[in-house]
C-alpha cells in the first residue's frame, strides 16, 4: 500500500534537537506518541547516536520528548496555525 | 548598631550563667534557636523557650544535636541570627555542621557548656576538656573563634560579643562555658538597649547578577545574602569558587581554604580579647580561662603574699590564641603556669607558642570540680624558683 | 537553532552538562519539577531548594533558584530552619532515598510528625549511586548492591507507608515514566500546607540497573511502564515494593492537619492570651 499517498497535512509541532547534549538514552524515541524520532546513524562528539526526526510531519508539539529528556537535549514546540 | 530593646531585659538581675547566656543572645538580636536538651546546658534553651514568644523569636527543640546544628544554619540563610546550645556529647555530634558553617561562612553561635568527659562523663559537673575540640573538632583545615566566660555577667556580655564576631568574620563562634559558670548565680547587670552595640549582618548592596556569594575584596570576608531576595544564589559544602559552585580541584582548594584560615589568622589581633594583671615585671605569669581563672586569682593572691612577682593573663578569647603577647612575655619571664580542668589542652598551644624560650607548667585536673587554689599556688611557687 | 529549550531559564546553564549518567532519571524529574513550578505560579524568588549529598543531591546545584547543597542526610532540618525563620519562603527538599531515609531517617519522621510546611521530593533509585551503588533502606530483598554482593536480605521501608505513618499530609509515588503525574503531584505538594512527600522511582542504570541485570535506563523505564499501576487513595500498607515486582503508584494521602507554625501560633495564643503576637517570620 506504500504507493498510495496520504493526504498531506502540515505538522502541528516541531521537535528541536541539540545533538551535542544528547546521551543516547532513547527515552524520547520510545515515548514519542507519534513515532517521530529514531536513533540517528550519526554520532555526536560524545559518541552517542542522537535522535533524528524521521517523521517530522507527525510531530504534534506535545513536548513529551522534552519532559522525558534527562539531558535537556530535545524539546517539542507547537507551531502556530497559519490562518 | 544599637540592640533591639524588645530583647533587652534592662536592669539588675540575679541569674546563673545559662540564663544570662540566653539574655545575652536575646540582646544580641538572636531570634532563632534550635536545640536539644543536655545537662548542664538545658536551662539556656528552657529560658529561650519561655522568652522567645514575647520577643518574636522562634525556638524549636529538634530531634537531636545534628538537626539543631544545621537548622540554625537554615534560619541564618533566611536572615535570622541563630544559636544552638549543647554540652560535650552534643558538641561531638555537631562537629560535621560546625565544619559546614565554616565552609559556607555562616555566622552561627554554638554554645558548649562543658562538663566532665569523655563520653557521658559527669553531666552535672564542670570540665574544660572540649577546648581542643572547639579548635579542631571538625575535619579539615579551618580556624575558629572560641570565647570563655568566667561569670554569669560575662555569659551575658560575651554572648553578645560572640554574635558580633560571628557577623564580623562570617565564622561560627564557639561559646565555651562550663558547668560551674553555667550554674553559678551572680548579679548580672543588663544595660539599656542603646548602650549595647550589636553588629549587623554584612549584606551585599550589589544587585542580583552582580553579586557573587564568595567574592572577597581584600578583607577576606564575603558579603552575605538571604533566601528570597532574588539573588538565586547557590551554596555548597563542596570546595567552591566565588560563584558558590563546586570547583573540586587543588587550585580552588588552596585559594578557598587559605582564605578561610587567613580570614581569622590575619585578623587575629582584632579578634583576640585578653585581660592582663601585673604581667609587667612578673617572674611568673598564670595563664587561665573560664572558671579556673577565678580559682587562679586566689592562688595568685597567695603567691603575692609570699612576695612572688606573679602576673595573670586571662584568655577571654581562647581561639585564636594570643600568640604575639605570649611570645613577648616568654622573652622575659621565668615561667608560665597554666591551670585548666583537663590534662593539658590549651597548655599544648602555650608550649607550642613559647617554643621553649621559657618554662611552662601545666596544673591539670580531671574535672568534676574546680582546682584547689593551693595546688595552683604550689605550682606558682615552684615555677618562681 | 533559534529556539531555546524552555527549561533553560530555570537551570544554571553555566554548569551544564550535568554529571548524571545516560539513562538516569534525575534530569527527567527536574523537567517535571520545573513544569510544576510554572504551573503553580509561585514567584521563583520565593523558592528555596535544599539538597543533601548524592546524585539527587546535585539537583540543587543545577536549578537557578536559591539553593543549598548541605550535608548528607540533613536537608530536612536545614529546610526546617529556613522555613521557620521565613515562612514566606516556599522550601523544597530534593534528595535521594539513601540521604533522606537512611542517614536522614530521623529528621524525615520528625519533620513529618511536626507537619513542617515543606515539600520533600525523594528520588528513589534504590541505591547510593554517587558512591558506587551500595544498599539503601529501600533496596528490595534479593537485589544486588556493592555492599550486599550476595543479595540484600533486609526488609526495605515502603516510603509512602513511612511518610503516612509519620504524619505527612500529602503522600504520592510515581515513576519517571509518569511524567505528567509527577508534575501534577509536585504542583499539588507545593500548594499544600504541611509536610508533603513525593517519591519518584527512577532508574540508576549504571549501578542498580547493571548489577541487577535490569537493562539500561530505557529498559528500566519500559519496566516501570509495563509493571506499574495507579491506585489513588490506596492504603499505604499495601504499596511495598519487591525486587522486579509490581509498582503501585498514585496519590495515596491528601489530608488536612495544622502545620507546625499554625499549631505554634494557636497554642501560644491560647496559653499566653492577647499579648502574644502571632509569629509570621523573624522581623
Amino acid at each position: 500500500m506504500a504507493q498510495e499517498t496520504k493526504k498531506s497535512r502540515e505538522p502541528r509541532g516541531e521537535v528541536i534537537i541539540d545533538a551535542e547534549r544528547c546521551k543516547g538514552c532513547g527515552f524520547c524515541i520510545e515515548f514519542c506518541p507519534t513515532e517521530v524520532l529514531v536513533f540517528s546513524t550519526e554520532f555526536n562528539t560524545k559518541g552517542y547516536h542522537p535522535p533524528y526526526a524521521v517523521k517530522p510531519e507527525a510531530c504534534t508539539g506535545c513536548d513529551l520528548c522534552g519532559i522525558y529528556c534527562p539531558d535537556f537535549a530535545v524539546f517539542g514546540i507547537r507551531i502556530k496555525a497559519v490562518a | 548598631m544599637r540592640a533591639d530593646p524588645k530583647g533587652v531585659l534592662t536592669g539588675p538581675h540575679f541569674l546563673d550563667g545559662d540564663h544570662a547566656c540566653c539574655e545575652g543572645a536575646l540582646a544580641a538580636g538572636c531570634r532563632f534557636v534550635a536545640g536539644y536538651p543536655i545537662t548542664p546546658s538545658t536551662e539556656v534553651v528552657e529560658r529561650i523557650a519561655g522568652r522567645f514568644p514575647s520577643v518574636g523569636g522562634i525556638f524549636i527543640q529538634m530531634e537531636d544535636e545534628i538537626a539543631s546544628s544545621i537548622a540554625i544554619q537554615g534560619a541564618i540563610w533566611a536572615g535570622a541570627k541563630a544559636m544552638t546550645v549543647t554540652s560535650g556529647p552534643g558538641f561531638s555530634l555537631m562537629m560535621e555542621h560546625i565544619g559546614l558553617a565554616v565552609m559556607l561562612e555562616v555566622p552561627a553561635v554554638f554554645v558548649d557548656v562543658q562538663r566532665g568527659g569523655p563520653s557521658t562523663g559527669l553531666p552535672t559537673l564542670p570540665g574544660q576538656a572540649d577546648m581542643m575540640q572547639a579548635r579542631w573538632g571538625s575535619h579539615g583545615d579551618y580556624e575558629i573563634i572560641a570565647i570563655s566566660p568566667n561569670s554569669p555577667q560575662e555569659c551575658f556580655d560575651l554572648t553578645i560579643l560572640a554574635f558580633n564576631l560571628a557577623e564580623e568574620y562570617r565564622v561560627p563562634v564557639m561559646f565555651m562555658m562550663d558547668e560551674c559558670v553555667g550554674h553559678m548565680t551572680e548579679k548580672v547587670l543588663i544595660p539599656p538597649a542603646d548602650e549595647i552595640e550589636v553588629t549587623p549582618r554584612r549584606y551585599t548592596t550589589k544587585k542580583p547578577g552582580e553579586y557573587l556569594p564568595y567574592f572577597t575584596d581584600g578583607d577576606m570576608v564575603p558579603e552575605m545574602v538571604k533566601a528570597g531576595d532574588g539573588y538565586r544564589f547557590h551554596v555548597t559544602g563542596l570546595t567552591h569558587d566565588e560563584r558558590g559552585y563546586p570547583a573540586m580541584n587543588a587550585d580552588c582548594q588552596e585559594k578557598l581554604v587559605r582564605r578561610l584560615v587567613d580570614k581569622i589568622r590575619k585578623n587575629a589581633d582584632k579578634i583576640i580579647r585578653i585581660e592582663e594583671e601585673d604581667t609587667d615585671g612578673a617572674d611568673v605569669v598564670v595563664v587561665s580561662y573560664g572558671i579556673t581563672s577565678r580559682v587562679a586569682l586566689r592562688a595568685i593572691q597567695m603567691a603575692r603574699a609570699d612576695g612572688i612577682k606573679v602576673g595573670h593573663l586571662r584568655l577571654i578569647t581562647v581561639w585564636p590564641f594570643p600568640e604575639n603577647r605570649v611570645r613577648q612575655l616568654a622573652e622575659r619571664i621565668k615561667a608560665f603556669v597554666l591551670p585548666e580542668l583537663n590534662y593539658g589542652q590549651v597548655f599544648l598551644e602555650l608550649q607550642r607558642v613559647v617554643e621553649g624560650k621559657t618554662k611552662s607548667y601545666l596544673v591539670p585536673h580531671g574535672g568534676g570540680t574546680v582546682h584547689q587554689p593551693e595546688v595552683i599556688y604550689a605550682q606558682i611557687k615552684e615555677a618562681a624558683k | 537553532m533559534n529556539e531555546t529549550n524552555p527549561v533553560e531559564q530555570y537551570l544554571r546553564m553555566d554548569r551544564m552538562p550535568h554529571i548524571w549518567c545516560s539513562g538516569c532519571g534525575l534530569g527527567t524529574t527536574v523537567n517535571c519539577f520545573v513544569r510544576a513550578l510554572e504551573g503553580c505560579q509561585i514567584p521563583l524568588d520565593n523558592i528555596s531548594v535544599v539538597s543533601g549529598i548524592g546524585c539527587t543531591g546535585r539537583v540543587a546545584g543545577y536549578l537557578k533558584l536559591d539553593s543549598f547543597h548541605t550535608t548528607h542526610g540533613r536537608p530536612i532540618p536545614f529546610a526546617t530552619g529556613l522555613k521557620l525563620a521565613n515562612p514566606k519562603l516556599k522550601v523544597v527538599v530534593y534528595s535521594g532515598d539513601g540521604d533522606l531515609i537512611a542517614i536522614g531517617g530521623n529528621h524525615f519522621i520528625h519533620a513529618a510528625r511536626r507537619n513542617i510546611d515543606i515539600t520533600v521530593i525523594c528520588v528513589n533509585n534504590f541505591t547510593y549511586g554517587m558512591t558506587g551503588g551500595q544498599v539503601t533502606p529501600t533496596t528490595p530483598i534479593d537485589a544486588i548492591a556493592s555492599t550486599t554482593p550476595y543479595g540484600n536480605f533486609e526488609e526495605p521501608f515502603s516510603l509512602p507507608y513511612l511518610a503516612d505513618s509519620a504524619g505527612a499530609v500529602y503522600v504520592a509515588r510515581w515513576t519517571t515514566y509518569h511524567i505528567r503525574h509527577i508534575t501534577k503531584s509536585i504542583k499539588e505538594a507545593l500548594q499544600k500546607k504541611g509536610f508533603s512527600f513525593v517519591e519518584i522511582i527512577s532508574p540508576c542504570p549504571t549501578l542498580y540497573g547493571r548489577r541487577n541485570r535490569l537493562g539500561d535506563g530505557l529498559e528500566m523505564m519500559k519496566f516501570y511502564k509495563e509493571n506499574s499501576s495507579i491506585k489513588n487513595g490506596c492504603d499505604t500498607r499495601e504499596v511495598g515494593l519487591g525486587f522486579k515486582g509490581p509498582i503501585v503508584c498514585g496519590k495515596f494521602v491528601d489530608r488536612e492537619r495544622p502545620s507546625f507554625l499554625e499549631m505554634y501560633n494557636s497554642k501560644m495564643a491560647e496559653r499566653i492570651g492577647s499579648s502574644f503576637n502571632p509569629y509570621e517570620g523573624i522581623q
